[in-house]
């Protein structure tokens, strides 16, 4: 059983590599990635779950970061924005002026990015759910989804040949 | 941030969080078990609640369980929201936990979390009452399987050591003709003003509401007169509004009577849906 008191050095699996880090039981998640791993691309909304601003990918999975504890995340592979490494939704947001001032981006990135991994063929009612989870203050979600269903067409053209 | 310090055990058996619970209790000390942690962490942040220490119950394999065998469909406590929605077993459920918060939190409410959590809704928990499922819980002394109508009343009755282990739902409900009704005040993404799930077998049809009373509920009486095919459908549903159990509910999503006058047409809408089916 693992049993954690009070602080300790645990490992976190974030974007491909093994980091230790300094975390007791109380620490959020999102504020370990930010100050001790300096990975300020999630980002604190509402710390509450309602915004999506902080949203991280958890063995492929959007979760919002400030709902979960740090010791939860040992033995999970964890992706933040800076992660992503040129992934095709990138492109897609700069192609489709998918952000205004910026805030909401990193979260509506990884929303998108597991969409277009996980269902790569998403029906317009998927794409809507998964898109309800995040909100963007300056109102760019037509832009945006358009980004999203650029690359779900993308998606299905390497499926379909092959190709990149 | 969390503003106080707490223990984080994570057990691998229900055994051992059933022994790490009650050795902590015995000691003066407040536990928690822990699943998606979406209601400790708003809460604790808040200073709402205080522990001294959490059981991480998600390394559990029997929490994790989800598979259709023997003729029952098996769900673990923490089994995902998402994931139930996934795999659609039971599409009732899958409609109802698919209209719970948002889908990116979808990816932590675990079952057993939105059965035990004090946020009065418990949606979850409406498809498992008109399918007269099972739960499993444990303690020190052992598992036990029992009807949920025998241990939800308002809400799951637990001792301070039990933990929700799995539910089981028998087959022959999964494919029956069913509807879920979610009204909000405003957003799609938000508390129910009502939720409503119904479901049809061969006696009648079987009704469970969430945010019409502070808990959800089924009533026998109501789906007596809701089933009263003698009487005109508009006094069936009065009569039924007439016998909900407790006060109903007053509140920022809605008052006491636009809720009556929003479940009077909710249900004509259930009851039109299945005439429309038959
Ligand atoms: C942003 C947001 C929106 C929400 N919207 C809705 C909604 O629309 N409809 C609705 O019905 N609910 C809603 N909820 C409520 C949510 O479903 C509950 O708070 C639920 O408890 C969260 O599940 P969890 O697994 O994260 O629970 P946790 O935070 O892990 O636990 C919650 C409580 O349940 C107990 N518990 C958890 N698992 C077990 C178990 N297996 N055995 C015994 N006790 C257990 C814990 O000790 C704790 O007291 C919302 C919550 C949030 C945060
Ligand atoms: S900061 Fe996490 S959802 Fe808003
Ligand atoms: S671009 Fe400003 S909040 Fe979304």
């Amino acid at each position: 059983m693992l049993e954690i008191s009070d602080s300790t050095i645990i490992t976190l699996n974030v974007n491909g590599k093994d980091r230790k880090i300094v975390a007791k039981p109380s620490d959020i998640l999102l504020h370990t990635l930010r100050k001790e791993l300096g990975l300020t691309g999630a980002k604190p909304g509402c710390e509450n779950g309602d915004c999506g601003a902080c949203t991280i990918l958890v063995d492929d999975w959007p979760i919002k970061s400030c709902l979960m504890l740090t010791v939860e995340a040992i033995g999970k592979r964890i992706l933040t924005v800076e992660g992503l490494n040129d992934a095709p939704i990138q492109q897609a947001f700069v192609e489709n002026w998918g952000f205004q001032c910026g805030y909401c981006t990193s979260g509506f990135l990884m929303v998108c990015h597991s969409l277009s991994k996980i269902h790569p063929n998403a029906d317009e009612q998927t794409i809507q759910n998964w898109l309800q989870s995040n909100l963007c203050r300056c109102t760019s979600y037509d832009e945006i989804e358009n980004a999203i269903k650029s690359i779900l067409k993308w998606e299905v053209y390497y499926e379909r040949t092959g190709r990149k | 941030m969390i503003p106080f310090d707490f223990k984080y055990y994570k057990p691998g058996t229900i055994e051992e969080a059933t022994d790490i619970a009650n050795k902590t209790l015995k000691k003066g000390k407040k536990i928690m078990y822990y699943a998606g942690g979406t209601e400790f962490i708003s809460m604790a942040r808040m200073h709402n609640i205080y522990t001294d220490a959490i059981i991480d119950i998600k390394g559990i394999p029997e929490c994790n369980t989800h598979e259709l065998k023997n003729n029952e469909l098996t769900i673990g406590s923490t089994v995902t929201l998402t994931s139930i929605a996934e795999q659609n077993f039971f599409p009732l459920l899958s409609l109802t936990v698919e209209r719970i918060a948002d889908h990116t939190i979808q990816d932590k409410i675990t079952l057993g979390g939105n059965l035990a959590g004090t946020i009065i809704y418990r949606e979850a928990v409406l498809p498992l009452m008109v399918t007269d499922s099972d739960i499993v819980i444990a303690n020190t002394y052992g598992k036990k399987r029992i009807p949920l109508k025998d241990i939800f009343d308002k809400r799951i009755q637990l001792q301070e050591d039990e933990m929700i282990v799995k539910v089981i739902i028998k087959e022959q409900f999964l494919s029956l003709p069913s509807i879920h009704v979610k009204r909000t005040k405003n957003e799609k993404i938000d508390y129910p003003l009502i939720t409503i799930v119904a479901l049809k077998d061969d006696i009648g049809i079987n009704f469970a509401f969430s945010s019409i009373c502070e808990y959800p509920f089924r009533s026998s009486s109501m789906e007596n007169f809701l089933n009263d095919n003698s009487l005109p459908k508009d006094e069936r549903i009065k009569k039924a509004i007439d016998n909900v159990p407790d006060k109903i509910l007053n509140d920022i999503s809605g008052s006491s009577e636009y809720r009556k006058f929003m479940f009077h047409s909710m249900l004509y809408e259930i009851l039109t849906h299945f005439e429309e089916v038959n």
